[in-house]
């Protein structure tokens, strides 16, 4: 049991918070970077090789179309598919592999992007499959190239909902980042289990939720307004 | 300036199969604006679509500006597009660029460098007279405005042929208008040759040289309007000229179409005078058509028609195009 009266508790506990919110924060970036540049590219596929796309036929070959997007729909279902804890277990082995550690902060960010890619990439495909089909039409009026659809008109038509979207993918990692704690992940959910959890600490607890609640409102907020202000409609 | 020949195009599987078009040909001079019309459903819109291929046709040839669309490999067609503008019903700008950017959209694609882009956007928008709103959003314009948006982005990369998918239709008569008279003056400063497609005889009436009637995916009658008005039974000429419904009665009604000059001439008097009738007019219609005053008279003739055959013959001789509506008992 923790006193609160002790001599230090007070600067402790806002040292072990900063500490905390930091590895979270860095955590959560990282993966964000990450998750924003591969589900972009990877929701982006989904929506132009399906039937009827601007990709559906990749090298003129309407069977490499179908290959495609039919592993990429399994890849994004199966990783939406599987809860967070399990997935994070699962992947310790592949994490060594790659980092040659399963634990710590830094090794946390592994299976934090793997859990955010096929969200986001989900979240990708829908906002992109709301654009309009005639500005797609109008682009090859104009005889855009495949490329030039994608980079000047389906994506920048769709910012608003990929920022939407990525709030929300930011918000769940948030969330996830936490339960790496449990593994030795560090962050704001290793300072709940191990102070407010195990050493009873109600103090760790309250203060960790209030820094989290923090986090989201700010993500939200921001997001939010970014949406708003590059909508044009 | 555009060929299409023997096109056909069908949608959907064999048992609910839909042919759109079948077998359509069709020629568009340079500088000239044709108009297909039709209702609904008729295969307008597709056929508006092939003419730059976003719609592939089963079969058939489409040919624009000597070059044969329907030959080129997929990179060809890329390039063929540009010297193609089209503009749609809905618009299809994008709302996250302002006027400006919707209009320099079509010369990023060309690959043109941003200052060049800056002068030719300044240039087209001038011409289209939306150069105080370069700065706006599509969201901030009304729907006349859009249009002439969508204008200048067809015509940015300056395209010697203008499709024009509906470009009216979801905008009033008077906004119709003003798009219509721009139109009219793009094809004449600048040589444009302008196909569009509607379902209003208005805009063919008000803008076009040439027309095409179309239905269940095939042309029934094209060619100028004003040797339509003068093909004894167009139903383009017809619809040209709504003259209402028929009077009851036993009497003989004939339609009398002038084309040009005629139209001056004091031609129903001559009538009643030379032939000692009771000439009855039940409708009539003048019209600018085509570049030529045309108009159409409906008369009412006592009696049979063939005790009228010297009069007929009579009007046919100076030029008319005289239709019996009714034979009369």
């Amino acid at each position: 049991m923790i006193d609160s009266n002790a001599p230090g508790f007070w600067p402790q506990l806002f040292e072990t918070l900063l500490k905390a919110t930091g590895e979270t924060l860095f955590q959560v970036a990282i993966t964000m970077v990450i998750t924003l540049v591969v589900g972009l590219a990877a929701g982006t596929l989904l929506v132009v090789t399906d039937r009827g796309g601007i990709l559906e036929r990749p090298f003129g070959s309407l069977i490499a179309g179908r290959i495609v997007n039919a592993v990429l729909q399994a890849v994004v279902n199966l990783g939406r598919s599987i809860p967070f804890i399990i997935l994070m277990i699962a992947l310790i082995p592949f994490t060594r592999l790659l980092l040659g550690s399963a634990f710590g902060v830094t090794a946390a960010i592994v299976p934090l992007t793997v859990a955010a890619i096929p969200f986001y990439a989900r979240i990708v495909e829908i906002s992109l499959r709301e654009v309009n089909e005639g500005l797609v039409e109008a682009g090859h009026s104009l005889g855009a190239t495949r490329w030039q659809l994608v980079s000047k008109v389906i994506v920048p038509e769709a910012v608003p909902g990929l920022i939407r979207g990525f709030t929300t993918t930011v918000v769940s990692i948030v969330n996830y980042s936490a339960i790496v704690g449990a593994i030795g992940g560090g962050g704001l959910g290793d300072v709940a289990i191990r102070y407010g959890h195990q050493r009873y600490s109600v103090i760790h607890i309250v203060t960790v939720i209030i820094v989290l609640v923090a986090i989201v409102q700010i993500v939200q907020v921001v997001g939010a307004r970014l949406a708003n202000r590059m909508s044009h409609r | 300036m555009i060929t299409l020949s023997s096109v056909t195009k069908t949608f959907g599987a064999a048992a609910n199969s839909v042919r759109a078009l079948d077998d359509v040909s069709l020629n568009v001079d340079r500088g000239e604006i044709f108009g297909v019309i039709g209702q609904s459903g008729a295969g307008k819109s597709t056929l508006i679509r092939t003419v730059n291929l976003l719609e592939r046709p089963d079969a058939g040839t489409v040919t624009v500006a000597d070059r044969e669309l329907t030959a080129l490999n997929d990179r060809e067609l890329l390039h063929a597009r540009r010297e193609i503008g089209m503009v749609f019903q809905q618009f299809n700008l994008l709302d996250s660029r302002t006027v400006r950017g919707n209009v320099e959209l079509a010369l990023e694609v060309l690959g043109v460098n941003r200052r060049e882009r800056a002068t030719r956007t300044n240039e087209i928008l001038e011409l289209v007279g939306l150069e105080h709103k370069a700065q706006q959003y599509p969201a901030q314009l009304s729907g006349g405005q859009k249009q002439r948006v969508g204008i200048a982005r067809a015509l940015a990369s300056r395209p010697r042929v203008l499709l024009s998918d509906e470009a009216t239709s979801a905008l009033d008569p008077e906004t119709t208008d003003s798009i219509l008279q721009l139109l009219r003056r793009l094809n004449r400063e600048l040589g444009l040759t302008i196909l569009l497609i509607t379902h209003e005889m208005d805009v063919v009436k008000s803008i076009c040289d040439s027309a095409a009637l179309m239905s269940g995916g095939r042309i029934l009658e094209q060619g100028r309007l004003v040797d339509l008005l003068a093909t004894s039974g167009s139903q383009l000429a017809r619809g040209l000229f709504p003259l209402g419904e028929l009077p009851e009665g036993n009497s003989t009604v004939i339609d009398v179409t002038f084309v040009g000059l005629s139209s001056e001439r004091p031609v129903v008097a001559q009538l009643a005078r030379t032939h000692q009738l009771d000439v009855g007019l039940i409708g009539a219609a003048m019209e600018t058509i085509g570049g030529a005053q045309s108009g159409r008279t409906r008369l009412e003739l006592p009696g049979r028609i063939d005790e009228h055959a010297a009069a007929i013959n009579d009007l046919r001789a100076q030029g008319l195009v005289v239709e019996i509506v009714r034979s009369g008992r």
